[in-house]
């Protein structure tokens, strides 16, 4: 028999937030994390902003989330960001760090797209000039895609399934869903699920120069990320991490957890780079049926949907994703339902949106509100032609939130759409 | 260089490798890296690599594997400081 998978801890690093209060605060005021990057104008990038956290990198030594040892040659900042986020979601679910026998009862799915360009720099220079007996014990580790799965499990001693998934922008939804399925067929008790992302100059610079983010706010940083405007001209860069605790319902029960929402199901799939779907734009067939076999999974019809998460990067994809959206739930104008971008804070945190953007969605289920939109100052008629305007809110309305559908689409033409509840008994 | 010296500046080349912080005050040629000051062994080639810039010395394979506890770490540097001489 499937179990019911509920959600008992949540942790965030956001270039808005870092910890859930912080992050709750930016969500419900409109709070920016968007910052003009000197060193980005100094390398002639046409995009100069991004959404950086303001982590302070030795709070990693200092608040016990790794040791002096182990922290000592820690270079990749996707694996401190993605410790942080695990670490602290495993202590918001009531749960102390410390074990001696491994957990064999908890697994990790944790995704990440890439190790930090940045920090191998110094190895692939050390390598060319002749020195790579210099390079130590450390690299490989933090080179390997499995990097940040393999220090979270090692500081909790998870015992279960260690994934790590890598899917682009889909790649924390994902995981999110991929956790979820395996407790609920009944192979872990609890899985720590989520994605982290440091968007380093390099890879910043591959995207700069496929023309795909926003180069005309770079004088005025906080409005660069302009999800479904007219002025919508490119997305804004972000990282961080996002990371849940999922655990079978009766298990979260017997030993008194906190329940923050329950997950109800979800699909993930791929348009397979047909019928319009390319390496870098989504098949909308791909995008409904996943929608759609999400919606079917969980067991809810579109109607009951209060609020989509969109995955709205703020550029022309825009228009066509609300209207897959509406033609999937066969919901339009003042019926379909309420919808935000965090990227308009955020920017794009590429693998960890769909982490960062799901957390975000069940403080708004557990806190009965619905983030704005901000920077939405000139609606694209294309989508305003489509749905409501005042169904894409730009001041926070406070409201009952039972369902929320959270989506993210990724290069390679990817899906993931997951349907999340109050958990009701 | 005398031993005493190298084996007061070994605790420094050492100390990030472990959390034995008052292991490492005491040491002596018979403390062993491994079982008494709980370091990873994937560790010591990072501090055979920290002794080397350190002492500016080329330690060689053969001789790092002789590096087990204090005292074979003094004799490997002792005799790589003498051949830089």
């Amino acid at each position: 028999m499937s179990k019911r998978v509920v959600v008992t801890g949540m942790g965030i690093v956001s270039p808005n937030g870092i910890g859930i209060p912080a992050f709750l605060h930016a969500l419900q005021n409109g709070i920016s994390g968007i910052k003009f990057m000197p060193r980005y104008h100094d390398l002639n990038f046409s995009c100069q902003v991004a959404g950086m956290p303001a982590f302070e990198w030795e709070s990693l030594k200092h608040k016990n989330y790794i040791s002096e040892v182990t922290f000592h040659g820690l270079k990749g900042t996707n694996i401190g960001y993605g410790l942080a986020a695990a670490l602290d979601a495993w202590a918001d679910s009531g749960m102390g760090y410390e074990t001696e026998e491994p957990r064999w009862e908890t697994g990790c799915v944790f995704g990440n797209s890439i190790a930090d360009t940045e920090a191998m720099k110094n190895v692939i220079a050390k390598v060319d000039n002749k020195e790579a007996r210099k390079l130590g014990s450390r690299v490989v580790e933090q080179a390997m895609n499995s990097g940040v799965t393999s220090y979270i499990s090692g500081r909790l001693g998870l015992g279960n399934k260690i994934i790590t998934n890598s899917s682009a922008c889909a790649t924390g939804t994902q995981a999110i869903l991929m956790g979820y399925e395996y407790i609920k067929d009944g192979y872990a008790k609890r899985m720590i699920v989520g994605s982290a992302e440091h968007v380093d100059t390099y890879v910043y610079g591959a995207f700069d120069s496929m023309r795909v983010l926003s180069r005309k706010f770079n004088d005025n940083p906080e409005k660069a990320s302009r999800p479904m405007s007219l002025t919508a001209g490119g997305f804004v860069p972000g990282s961080g991490a996002g990371a849940l605790v999922l655990e079978d319902l009766d298990f979260a029960l017997e030993r008194g957890a906190h329940i923050y929402a329950e997950v109800l199901g979800g699909s993930s799939n791929s348009g397979g780079q047909r019928q319009g779907g390319t390496m870098t734009a989504a098949n909308s067939t791909g995008v409904t049926r996943c929608i759609n076999e999400a919606i079917a999974n969980s067991g809810i019809s579109g109607d009951q949907i209060d609020l989509i998460s969109g995955h709205l990067t703020a550029t022309n994809a825009d228009r066509q994703e609300i209207q897959t959206w509406s033609q999937a739930l066969n919901r339009t104008g003042d019926n379909f339902p309420l919808t935000n971008s965090l990227k308009s804070m955020i920017g794009h945190c590429l693998s960890a949106a769909g982490s960062i953007e799901t957390v975000a969605s069940i403080l708004q289920i557990v806190h009965g509100f619905v983030h704005p939109n901000i920077n939405f100052e000139d609606p694209n008629p294309e989508i305003t032609n489509l749905v409501s305007l005042d169904k894409l809110p730009v001041k926070m309305i406070k409201k009952e939130v039972n369902i929320v559908a959270k989506a993210n689409f990724g290069f390679g033409d990817v899906n993931a759409c997951l349907i999340l509840s109050k958990y009701k008994k | 260089m005398t031993r005493q010296e190298i084996l007061s500046e070994l605790k420094t080349v050492i100390s990030p490798y472990t959390t034995n912080k008052e292991m490492l005050a005491g040491i002596n040629d018979q403390t062993d890296l491994i079982k008494d000051l709980k370091i990873n062994s994937a560790n010591l080639v990072d501090i055979i690599i920290d002794a080397e810039a350190k002492y500016d010395i080329e330690i060689d394979y053969d001789s790092a594997d002789k590096m087990v506890n204090v005292g074979t770490c003094i004799d490997v540097i002792s005799e790589k400081l003498s051949e830089k001489i």
